[in-house]
């Protein structure tokens, strides 16, 4: 008991389509992507905000930020997935080259079976309730991959045996209430893998799930990565997961990515004044205890509009004259971009240096 | 009206021993099954045999897993939930001896604040009216009167006055938990058990209320248990850490020690699947992955609670033997019969602990 026979997570190369010519850009492009909720009666919502960014097979690339700031709306519109009425949506996405926005509805579905699928944070409500998790699978299975229904079930049974769900022949019976949230989750990874995507979006995959069962599937997700090139997004809000698991990440706020950096350098020295302030705030399980917390002050309902200056202007210790009366660009500072008028100082140099060099 | 409260001010109550002792407490739910009659079919052991104590003006952290019964251990405490079997010793009175209003009066000094500042508050009652509706419950008349009293209090707890008049919705996460934990001190208590404070805010906001919570410790001598499964947060705030796993605890010991020294295979494990924002760190570090998830509460494992997961488990002993909570270093309990062969590596993790599709069987 506990422990059991383990096995090569073979998910399978993404494979080269064939009759495709060759392509050598990185497999998803983001760029200038704006979305706009707009309600009669109500003020528009611009939710994301001129937010570029790409990845390449077998990349990991994280977006963090705190709730509302617009990561959730980015990818459900690279999977092409908001409402059709009432968003407006703006610049490009493109997957290996194709343009999806615009792109028909048979079109987007087909991609989303066969080239790209989502895990979203709730598993409860992306299953599901009344079919079984043997038939949502096999289903993926069928209409993506062709199979018959009993190659389907086989593959199926073998998918969730994979993800380390035990008994898989029984549990593809189970509805998905039948499962603990951990086992949801993998349920849900599992049907996400059964068309071999070549991106995979994680939406807070873990956030729900306790520290022992997130520990399972990030590392799931890590060999995922390692063995078939998928290239992943990551979603989350915990800067643990970030530094884990991402090779790339993009720091959002308030709709607009505020940095974009390497992991290392992000953590290492974090050049945006909102990072610096996210890592100075949260307690560390290594670090020496009675350190005092440094918390960013006031709340992320306390934005300009980025039309005014800085949106994170009103909470941030580093302010200048300039973050109020215009918005800074998003600028290329060593390893880092970095949309900030007054950024930290690069490691090694004191701020009064940085000011001298200006 | 005969009792007032006053300033809030450093009270830590002067009596000797801990300002808190349960002795195996154990809180079983019902599990009822019935069409026409209900029929008691089993029981949910959400608390089952705990002991603690803790020290006047001092910090108890409660972890484990979501289900493990922290909050019901929390709740047991303030009487919220009955208590099935132990005792719960609050400055040197049993509490389930309490009645009517002597129970009421030593309520007054334990109080709660919980993890989802909205639901905890009544959107239809002004700031005022929540914070004033504690001294109403007791009878009491604030020193100075009611408004001064309410200004008081959204001070301390960093609010403008102005907020008196406004309503919860107006309010961000950050600032309705500073409501929340105006109201817990309200009338000047000596125990605040906090569940899981700071998990519904957003990340930069965290930190204002751990150190909102640890100023109020400091000005106003209050002991703290606080429950949350954030093991990073709750190291910070607490003196002594206790892990729960399946309504048992199975290890404590002080804050520093749990990180430095963690004895128990669960808390081992625990500890190494804790992300830590830091790329070196976490490309360095070996993760000890459980397999499969928490059994039912209402049908725990035999023996050792934990030997279904337990990457140390061995042939003998861990399948048919509880074991106790024994000491094995100055405040440092630990509930495994091989802690020691653990500590000092002679009982390795099983090599399926270090592989994510390892599948457990079924238990
Ligand atoms: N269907 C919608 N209609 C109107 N506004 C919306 C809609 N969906 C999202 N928004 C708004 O867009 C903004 C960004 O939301 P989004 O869900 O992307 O945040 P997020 O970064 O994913 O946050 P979280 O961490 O809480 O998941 C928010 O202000 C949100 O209220
Ligand atoms: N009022 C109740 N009736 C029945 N079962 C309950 C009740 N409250 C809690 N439980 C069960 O007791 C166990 C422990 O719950 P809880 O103390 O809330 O855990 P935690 O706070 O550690 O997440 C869980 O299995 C939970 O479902
Ligand atoms: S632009 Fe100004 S307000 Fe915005 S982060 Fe930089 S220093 Fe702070
Ligand atoms: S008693 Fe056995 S099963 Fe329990 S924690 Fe110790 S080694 Fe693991
Ligand atoms: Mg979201
Ligand atoms: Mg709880």
């Amino acid at each position: 008991m506990g422990t059991g026979t383990s096995e090569e997570l073979d998910l399978g190369q993404a494979p080269g389509r064939p009759g495709r010519t060759a392509y050598d850009g990185p497999l998803l492009a983001v760029d200038d992507l704006s979305v706009t909720f707009t309600r009669r009666g109500r003020r528009d919502v611009r939710a994301v905000d001129g937010v570029s960014f790409a990845i390449r097979p077998g990349e990991t690339v994280g977006l963090v930020g705190e709730s509302g700031s617009g990561k959730s709306v980015t990818a459900l519109a690279v999977m092409g997935l908001l409402p059709g009425r009432g968003v407006r949506v703006g610049g490009s996405v493109r997957l290996e080259g194709e343009e999806l926005l615009g792109a028909s509805d048979d079109r987007l579905r087909d991609l989303r079976g066969r080239e790209m699928a989502m895990v979203f944070q709730d598993p409860m409500t992306s299953l599901n309730p009344v079919v079984s998790i043997g038939v949502q699978v096999t289903e993926v299975l069928r209409r993506h991959r062709d199979m018959t229904r009993e190659q389907a079930s086989v593959e199926a049974a073998s998918l969730l045996r994979r993800v380390g769900i035990p008994d898989p022949v029984r549990r593809l019976k189970d509805y998905p209430h039948q499962l603990s949230g951990g086992m949801r989750q993998r349920a849900l990874i599992a049907s996400a893998l059964a068309c071999r995507p070549r991106l995979l979006i994680c939406d807070e995959p873990t956030t729900a799930l306790d520290v022992t069962i997130q520990a399972q599937i990030l590392d799931l997700l890590r060999q995922l990565v390692r063995e078939s090139g998928t290239a992943l997004l990551m979603i989350t809000h915990d800067l643990g997961v970030v530094a884990g698991l991402c090779d790339t990440v993009h720091v959002m706020y308030s709709g607009r990515v505020v940095e974009s950096a390497p992991r290392r350098p992000l953590f290492g020295s974090p050049r945006h004044p909102y990072t610096g302030g996210l890592l100075a705030s949260i307690p560390r399980l290594d670090a020496p205890r009675g350190a005092p917390l440094h918390p960013i002050q006031g709340s992320p309902n306390d934005t300009i509009p980025w039309e005014t200056g800085c949106a994170f202007a009103p909470r941030c210790d580093h302010r200048v004259d300039a973050c109020t009366t215009s918005a800074p660009a998003l600028e290329v500072r060593g390893h880092a971009s970095v949309r900030c008028w007054n950024p930290l100082p690069p490691p090694g140099r004191t701020a009064a240096a940085q000011e001298e060099d200006a | 009206m005969s009792e007032t409260v006053g300033e809030p001010t450093a009270s830590a109550p002067a009596g000797a021993g801990p300002l808190l002792k349960v002795r195996g407490l154990k809180v079983h739910f019902p599990i009822v099954k019935g069409v026409f009659v209900d029929r008691v079919v089993g029981h949910v052991r959400a608390v089952d045999g705990v002991d603690l104590d803790v020290a006047r003006g001092s910090t108890y952290g409660l972890v484990g897993e979501s289900g493990c019964g922290k909050s019901t251990l929390g709740r047991a405490v303030l009487r919220l939930v009955e208590p099935t079997a132990g005792t719960v010793e609050f400055d040197g009175v049993d509490v389930a001896s309490l009645k009517g209003e002597a129970l009421r009066r030593e309520r007054r000094r334990m109080q709660m604040v919980f993890q989802d500042p909205m639901s905890s508050l009544d959107p239809r009652q002004s700031v005022e009216s929540v914070l004033l509706e504690p001294l109403a419950a007791h009878g009491v008349t604030p020193e100075g009167g009611k408004d001064a009293h309410v200004r008081r209090l959204l001070d301390v707890v960093g609010l403008p006055g102005s907020a008196a008049g406004r309503y919860p919705h107006e309010f961000s996460g950050g600032q309705r938990q500073r409501i929340g934990i105006a109201r817990a001190i309200a009338l000047n208590p000596d125990l605040v058990i906090a569940d899981e404070p700071v998990s519904a805010l957003d990340v930069s906001v965290q930190a204002q209320v751990v150190n909102l919570l640890e100023d109020l410790q400091e000005q106003l001598g209050l002991t703290y248990v606080v429950i949350a499964h954030d093991l990073a947060v709750v190291r910070h705030v607490s003196d002594t850490i206790g892990v729960m796993y399946l309504g048992m605890l199975v290890e404590e010991a002080p804050s520093d020690d749990l990180y430095a020294t963690p004895r128990h295979p669960y808390t081992i494990s625990l500890m190494s699947a804790i992300p830590i924002p830091d790329p070196d760190v976490e490309d360095r570090r070996e993760r000890i992955l459980l397999a499969g998830d928490l059994p039912s509460p209402a049908n725990p494992p035999s023996g050792c609670r934990f030997h279904t997961r337990c990457p140390f488990r061995q042939e003998t002993r861990c399948d048919d033997e509880v074991p106790a909570l024994r000491t094995l270093a100055p405040g440092h309990r630990v509930a495994c019969h091989w802690a020691e062969e653990v500590a000092d590596g002679r009982i390795t993790p099983a090599a399926s602990a270090f592989d994510a599709t390892a599948v457990p069987t079924e238990t």
